[in-house]
């Protein structure tokens, strides 16, 4: 067989796409249920951690997959609502809503009224408020839950997460030395201006005694993503600043 | 890539015992003499992107073994149908499908184990290692050879990151998977009472190079034979 000929080779590249195409949408439309499946329980799991449900073994792990749905129903159930300005609704169609999109549908219209999920946990009569943010690292995309106490004035909980950063690095910020540290933030300042917290460099407070400061230390090697966690965090809880308001 | 180049003209002999001489120099050279990082020069990116620990450079080295394998095999039983004209297309089809299915998979089966992966996919495909043995090795080499070839290759490559980062995570965080090893340097404590300080240029990808370079001078001065006459 003449492998050389130019009509082979134009047969072969398109026999090679159809193969492998539907190879691989074979895997992904055969997977999809089971994923998807996978994908709610890590959300669950997310929102737990970062109102302090984990892992009865080890507080630096989620609550294990099968129990996420049970302990999610227990210290969430219904309380999730979509905030939009100022108001909320109680729906449990919160749970669906993805920042990514829309951040996309904010992008695309400047005058789209973005629908903003928010869940209220409840532990030990203790209440959490978790909001679940978006922003970018230095190769893609951050996200995390971050949860505050009944004044909106700290935080009292936070996890976040990164689909590509650097291993070793920008990936820290899932690591539990440098997400502990938010815990008890502020997010005001002394003035009482909304400050956000800030990841950054040489705050002279590395085991982060000061929770006033709106500060926590940055990680070595890691600046965008560090500043990257700073300006989503930042932009993450002021979205539902005139919500909470409402709330004081 | 003189020395590559040269294999894909070996003759394939026939009936040979699976392990035979030839075939265990196939899997063993790559661990030392032929290293691809130290001696091929392949695959440095990776090598400087993912050493910072050695949790991630372990990973990093099963998957680039499971895939360099297979990959290998793949290749080497197209070998005789992929006109020569788009086989660097044909190639790079092969190891991007490998590793999304297996990225698929094991989302729906292992989702814990996928994140933990998730960050080395785009990595794992742009590999030159891979590609290289792909094209010197896979395209000229039945199959077993191929994949004694391609296990052999990507556990000399795993060998060297976790070398490298066994260094880097020791002296610039003071830790080895994540655990402290030296004392606690918030603390103050173990070596660190005594005024030691973690280097945290270590930390960053050019020491990453730097590593590699020293490995590569102890290498060649310990075996003369491998430095080139210029």
């Amino acid at each position: 067989m003449n492998t050389e000929k130019n009509s082979y080779t134009i047969i072969f590249a398109i026999a090679m796409v159809v193969v492998v195409g539907s190879l691989l949408a074979f895997t992904a439309s055969s997977l999809k249920d089971r994923i998807s499946a996978n994908k709610r329980t890590e959300k669950q799991q997310n929102i737990l951690f970062a109102m302090g449900v984990t892992d009865s073994n080890d507080p630096n792990e989620f609550v294990p997959a099968e129990q996420a749905q049970e302990l999610f129903d227990k210290y969430v159930g219904e309380e999730q609502y979509i905030v939009t300005g100022s108001t909320a609704e109680k729906t449990n169609s919160a749970f669906d809503i993805e920042v990514k999109k829309e951040n996309d549908k904010v992008k695309q219209d400047a005058d789209y009224q973005r629908k903003m999920p928010l869940f209220i946990g409840e532990k030990d009569g203790k209440k959490y408020y978790i909001v679940p943010m978006r922003g970018n690292g230095l190769w893609d995309a951050i996200w995390g839950y971050v949860s505050l106490d009944n004044d909106f004035k700290s935080i009292q909980g936070a996890f976040f997460d990164h689909k590509g950063e650097t291993p070793g690095l920008g990936a820290n910020i899932k690591e539990s030395f440098f997400r502990d540290d938010f815990i008890g933030e502020n997010i005001y300042d002394g003035s009482g201006s909304y400050q956000g917290v800030t990841v950054k460099k040489g705050n002279g407070d590395p085991k982060n005694e000061r929770k006033d400061d709106n500060a926590v230390d940055a990680l070595a090697g890691a600046t965008i993503t560090g500043d990257g966690v700073t300006a989503m965090v930042k932009k993450g809880i002021k979205m539902y600043l005139p919500y909470f308001e409402t709330l004081k | 890539m003189a020395e590559v180049t040269e294999e894909v003209a070996k003759v394939k002999e026939p009936k040979e015992p699976l392990f035979s001489k030839k075939n265990r120099k196939l899997l063993i050279d790559p661990l030392a003499d032929n290293n691809p990082i130290t001696i091929q020069v392949l695959g440095i990116c990776s090598a400087l992107a993912i050493t910072a620990q050695l949790k991630p450079s372990i990973v990093m080295a099963i998957s680039v073994i499971f895939v360099m394998g297979a990959g290998n095999v793949v290749i080497s039983l197209m070998r005789n149908i992929i006109p020569s004209k788009i086989r660097i297309i044909v190639q790079l089809v092969v190891v991007a499908a490998l590793v999304i299915v297996v990225d698929q998979v094991l989302k729906a089966f292992a989702y814990t184990l996928s994140k933990e992966l998730s960050v080395f996919i785009g990595l794992i495909i742009t590999n030159c290692i891979i590609m290289g043995r792909f094209e010197a090795f896979a395209l000229g080499n039945g199959p077993w050879t191929s994949f004694l070839d391609g296990i052999g290759n990507a556990a000399g490559y795993g060998l060297l990151l976790v070398v490298v980062a066994f260094f880097r995570e020791l002296l610039g965080s003071g830790t080895l998977f994540g655990i402290k090893v030296l004392g606690d340097p918030i603390e103050k404590t173990g070596l660190y009472a005594l005024g030691y300080e973690n280097n945290g240029f270590m930390v960053l990808a050019p020491m990453a190079l730097i590593t590699v370079g020293i490995i590569i001078w102890i290498q060649r001065s310990r075996n003369k034979s491998l430095i080139e006459d210029h």
